[in-house]
């Protein structure tokens, strides 16, 4: 008796139709494609080396010389290549910081989600005791210290804002683990590990991408705070908090060296959340993440 | 039953009610209330009762998907209502499971071939290069084509997703599959398919079955001995002829005059139960059945009856069945 196999659209196919009609969202991940393609290629696109100083051409305005199409700041650096080279290192650290954030947010939340018991509850203690601090207040004790480089920052960042996602990704799995193709699994003996990666991740993938693009631009948000406390991305390497850090000197008489740098972080945390919300609406509009 | 392949005895599921606030333990619910049960190899043994009254539940408490919280179960003579993951996972390969919702017990996110290389990827049975052929070959066994490994759960019916079920049940060639209502969430006509599909496998393997449903009549005509379950507790236990012709327990009788279609010669006095089922948080005293028992007497809301044999392999818990 051979069965004919129906073949309703697919998944990815209804997911997609979703997101298209989303205009911000599609707006969202176009923003999000140029800021990783001009990240990408700062080498090439820059017009300038990002590092070379020239006192003699001090607080140059933006379009009024054509080597230096958005000005040049305090030092005679090119903004452009600052800027270029800048979001290089922001987007590095928000991705690192994201993956991190990701990786132990997820396995946390599905170790307590499914192991229950005493290991759910000292785990969500754990969690609760981590968000009774501002997250910036964690970064200042570990920035004390773990000297600022581009992947401690990173790590840093991520280490301190997972809490979030392990608890989504926990409520996730509460919900999965009581289906039967979880005690089908343990019915066959599967084990604890295989149950949970194997058979819960890949079902928790949805609000796991949701919380991976969010997190991206809030790790990008919090480069820029650390920075402005001193802690961040050292010079002379460029990065977005950085630059905004060192424009807050000249912000009354130079005020495109902080606008600058302001827009670009803006436009990412824009992007990012946009292709977030649209990625939650598209893959599952039940799913909601508090801020 | 000399060879009996499982034997249940006094099987209890009891699970806490815990208050929202602090998760104090408020009370209990007793699922499954010493149930006691016998399954012999090659045999089919339907396990009957209304929607709530605990059969699921045991059927996963013999899996030892949930834990027991007291009795025996003795399967090929070995107690393992304490056996620990490790000392399961010999028992995982003699008794499977085929559940009774087609959608959820196939994981979404894996294709047809994972779910069925799973059973050979937990035992280390073969290796990967031989596993698409094992895969095909359990596809073929239910009467699905090879090119389904490919395709997700969600591009198939709910039939199609039961022989699934049924394909990855089977993969480890057990001795017992439990199958816990297994056409149930089906359309009519694709039923008779599915039960005649576990039939023929039963028949070519020599499996034995625990049948659960909610219904009589659809396990009439399977079983070879029937266990009817009322309120976390098996009230008769028979063979299919004696189960049908000659019930004693009241609850039973009661169930077999709901069946529509009589059983051609069977007895059909109308006494549909009276009022609600109680509910397992708060069983009555003595027999369950009893503000529902057209016969209840004053000994039946004080003491549990105890089970007696009326003939061989017919037991009833019933205080009208003299000891
Ligand atoms: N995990 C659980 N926690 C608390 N009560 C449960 C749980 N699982 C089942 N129950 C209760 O146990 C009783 C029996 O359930 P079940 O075994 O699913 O019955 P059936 O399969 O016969 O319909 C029901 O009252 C149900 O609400
Ligand atoms: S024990 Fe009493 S109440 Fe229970 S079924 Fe028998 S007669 Fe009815
Ligand atoms: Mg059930």
């Amino acid at each position: 008796m051979s069965a004919a196999i129906a073949t309703p659209e697919g998944q990815a196919a209804r997911v997609w139709k979703r997101f298209r009609r989303h205009r911000l969202a599609l707006a969202g991940a176009l923003v999000v494609a140029l800021l990783l393609a001009s990240a990408l290629f700062a080498p090439l696109l820059a017009p300038q080396d990002p590092t070379l100083l020239d006192t003699a051409l001090r607080f140059r305005a933006p379009f009024t010389d054509w080597r230096f199409p958005l000005g040049t700041d305090e030092l005679g650096r090119d903004t452009l290549s600052r800027l270029l080279h800048g979001g290089r290192v922001s987007l590095t650290v928000g991705l690192v910081a994201m993956v991190t954030t990701v990786m132990t947010g997820a396995l946390i939340g599905i170790a307590a989600g499914y192991l229950g018991g005493i290991a759910d509850t000292l785990l969500m203690r754990f969690v609760d005791t981590m968000l009774c601090f501002p997250q910036v207040f964690l970064l200042l004790v570990v920035a004390a210290f773990v000297p600022p480089t581009l992947l401690s920052i990173s790590l840093v960042i991520g280490l301190t804002s997972w809490m979030e996602v392990s608890r989504i990704v926990r409520a996730e799995i509460l919900h999965l683990k009581e289906q039967d193709f979880v005690a089908a699994a343990r019915a066959l003996g599967a084990s604890r590990s295989r149950i949970m990666l194997r058979e819960l991740l890949p079902n928790a993938a949805a609000p796991i991408l949701v919380a991976a693009t969010l997190k991206v631009a809030s790790a990008v948000l919090m480069e820029s705070y650390i920075s402005y406390l001193g802690y961040g991305v050292q010079p002379p390497l460029a990065s977005w908090g950085n630059m905004l850090t060192n424009a807050q000197g000249y912000f009354d008489t130079v005020p495109w060296l902080a606008i600058l740098p302001g827009a670009a972080i803006t436009l990412t945390v824009m992007g990012f959340n946009f292709l977030g919300d649209g990625l939650r609406d598209a893959l599952d509009p039940r799913l909601r993440m508090d801020p | 039953m000399a060879d009996a392949l499982l034997k249940v005895t006094g099987l209890e599921v009891h699970f806490p009610i815990r208050s929202p606030f602090l998760r104090r333990r408020t009370g209990t619910v007793r699922a499954v209330d010493g149930v006691n049960l016998e399954v012999a190899r090659g045999e089919t043994l339907a396990l009957v009762g209304e929607s709530g009254c605990g059969k699921t539940t045991t059927g996963k408490a013999i899996l030892r998907l949930i834990d027991p919280t007291g009795g025996s179960i003795r399967f090929r003579g070995e107690e393992i209502a304490h056996h620990t993951p490790r000392q399961l996972a010999p028992f995982r390969r003699r008794m499977q499971i085929v559940f009774q919702d087609p959608y959820a017990s196939l994981n979404p996110r894996m294709t047809v071939g994972g779910i069925l290389a799973a059973p050979f990827e937990i035992h280390r049975i073969g290796d990967a290069k031989d596993r698409p052929g094992r895969v095909a070959a359990l596809l073929r066994t239910v009467g699905l084509p090879p090119e389904a490994a490919r395709r997700y759960p969600h591009e198939f019916s709910g039939g199609q997703r039961q022989r699934i079920g049924i394909a990855r049940a089977l993969a480890l060639q057990p001795d017992l599959v439990i199958g816990d209502e297994p056409v149930s969430a089906l359309d009519v006509s694709i039923q008779a398919q599915i039960i005649n599909l576990m039939r023929r496998l039963q028949a070519e393997l020599g499996l034995a079955y625990i049948m659960i449903s909610h219904n009589l009549a659809v396990v009439s005509h399977v079983a070879d001995r029937v266990a009817v379950m009322y309120l976390g507790r098996v009230v008769e236990t028979a063979p299919r002829e004696a189960l049908f012709f000659d019930a004693r327990h009241p609850y039973t009788q009661a169930l077999l005059s709901a069946v529509p279609e009589p059983v051609p010669g069977g007895r059909r006095t109308r006494r549909v139960p009276q009022g609600d089922v109680p509910s397992p948080a708060h069983p009555p005293l003595g027999c369950h059945f009893h503000p529902r028992c057209p016969h209840a007497m004053p000994v039946c809301s004080q003491e549990a009856p105890a089970s007696r044999i009326v003939s061989p392999g017919h037991a009833v818990a019933c205080h009208l069945v003299p000891a």
